[in-house]
């Protein structure tokens, strides 16, 4: 049971180090890193799941993966125009 | 590149620090003499059956009153720094939300609403508490926001719920002060049996109306951001 | 699984400051910041857990009387809870003053501020 869980957060930590790469490459398009960054907080909540901690995973899910994903999208819509990539 | 070879040499640097540290933990065998006292106490002190709960509401009652602060200002500060880009909604032509959106909205909004508030109900007994409850509430007016852009939220009813959640918030503390042992103590209500949904004493009250304000607050910052100008 | 769940926040701080400097974009960098931030409660997680042992919930699984020696450490995760909660504010107030940086010079390029420069 146990080198199932350790499987799992090995897997899920290789997953969320590429999508941090993602996120900070540079050259990417912003919606592509925003969604990675999102993707991020996503699977660090599962990974909480895991570390037997459900209230933070709770609060990650809801707050680092949901909110902040649409607060970024809010403020990208509005500077869309004339946004410089680089 | 200069300043791509600092960039390099600063993360080296911070990593080394980062290794030796791994290298130098040695993970517990035990609870420490904190976590060992929340342990043992949380169920006579409070009733809570969860310990984190416990922790956020009564133990270090007063750090989240000090969060809830710090959101309230957040919250206040992006309203004024945006309080220049929002002279009037504009009327823009806008895509027609999709039908799927628009009918999922009115489907899903109740039920999330419910589920927001059982979240935070049953703080002191499952995962969950105020902040979590209140990030789905705010999620409920995030869907009400996409389906609708231009809607119009009373900022004043946004506002007047904060306001008097914060109000209440401080008030039970200061009862606490008066019928209990100190600043934010639960047992001003009967503690009840462990498990109970009415038990813990003021702990599921204090948490629902934490819930109430952070949901407020998110609310307000998401509706600001949203209702900037197209410059 | 706290040895992975702490190397990996540690990766995640240093990808995040790797963003954050290399970056010339306000958002991107916004961004970084956010990934250094779950690098850090991963790793403040990662410290708490015990192994062999559960949440610190008491229901019928694990009885108050030997909580002691069930439960893994709490307080790690009070704090992260109010790490998150902070961060999203901050979060929101970097984005709300991009945006008025934004609507001042019409770019988001951190090295058209030139300002405070001499």
């Amino acid at each position: 049971m146990s080198t199932i869980f350790i499987i799992m957060s090995l897997l899920l930590c290789g997953a969320m180090i590429v999508a941090g790469l993602m996120a900070v490459w540079p050259g990417r398009n912003l919606p592509i890193v925003i969604l990675a960054s999102g993707l991020v907080s996503l699977l660090a909540s599962v990974q909480f799941l895991l570390l037997a901690a459900p209230d933070v995973a709770m609060t990650e899910a809801a707050i680092g993966s949901g909110l902040t994903t649409f607060l970024f999208f809010f403020v990208l819509n509005r500077v869309r125009k004339g946004t410089h990539h680089g | 590149m200069v300043s791509r070879f600092f960039v390099l040499l600063l993360l080296t640097g911070v990593g080394a620090i980062f290794v030796s540290l791994m290298f130098g933990y040695v993970p517990d065998n035990a609870l420490n003499l904190t976590a060992r006292y929340y342990a043992e106490n949380t169920v006579r002190d409070t009733g809570a059956a969860n310990i984190v709960a416990a922790i956020v509401v009564t133990f270090r009652g007063l750090d989240t009153l000090g969060e809830v602060t710090v959101l309230f200002l957040t919250a206040a500060i992006v309203g004024l720094v945006l309080a220049g880009s929002q002279q009037g909604r504009l009327r823009r032509e806008q895509p027609a939300p999709g039908e799927l959106l628009v009918t999922g909205t009115r489907l899903l909004v109740p039920l999330t609403l419910l589920l927001g508030v059982y979240v935070f109900v049953n703080g002191h007994l499952t995962p969950g508490g105020g902040f979590q409850g209140g990030a789905i509430l705010a999620s409920a007016v995030l869907m009400l926001l996409l389906a609708d852009p231009l809607r119009e939220f009373s900022h004043q009813l946004i506002s007047a719920i904060e306001s008097i959640s914060g109000l209440v918030f401080v008030a039970i503390g200061l009862l606490g002060m008066v019928y209990a042992g100190g600043f934010l103590d639960n047992r001003i209500l009967p503690l009840g049996t462990l498990g109970d949904l009415i038990s813990a004493g003021a702990i599921p009250v204090i948490y629902s109306f934490i819930g109430l304000k952070v949901g407020a607050e998110f609310s307000s910052m998401m509706v600001n951001l949203s209702e900037t100008e197209e410059p | 699984m706290d040895y992975i769940a702490m190397t990996t926040g540690f990766i995640l701080i240093l990808i995040g400051l790797f963003g954050a400097l290399t970056n010339r974009n306000i958002l991107r960098m916004i961004v970084a910041f956010t990934v250094a931030d779950t690098g850090v409660n991963l790793v403040i997680v990662g410290v708490g857990y015990m192994r062999g042992r559960t949440a610190p919930i008491l229901d019928s699984a694990v009885a108050a009387a030997d909580a002691v020696a069930r439960i893994i450490d709490p307080v790690p995760q009070a704090l992260v809870l109010t790490a998150i909660v902070i961060g999203v504010g901050v979060t929101a107030l970097m984005l709300a003053y991009a945006y008025k940086l934004y609507e001042k010079k019409h770019t988001l390029d951190i090295a058209k501020f030139t300002e405070l420069k001499w």
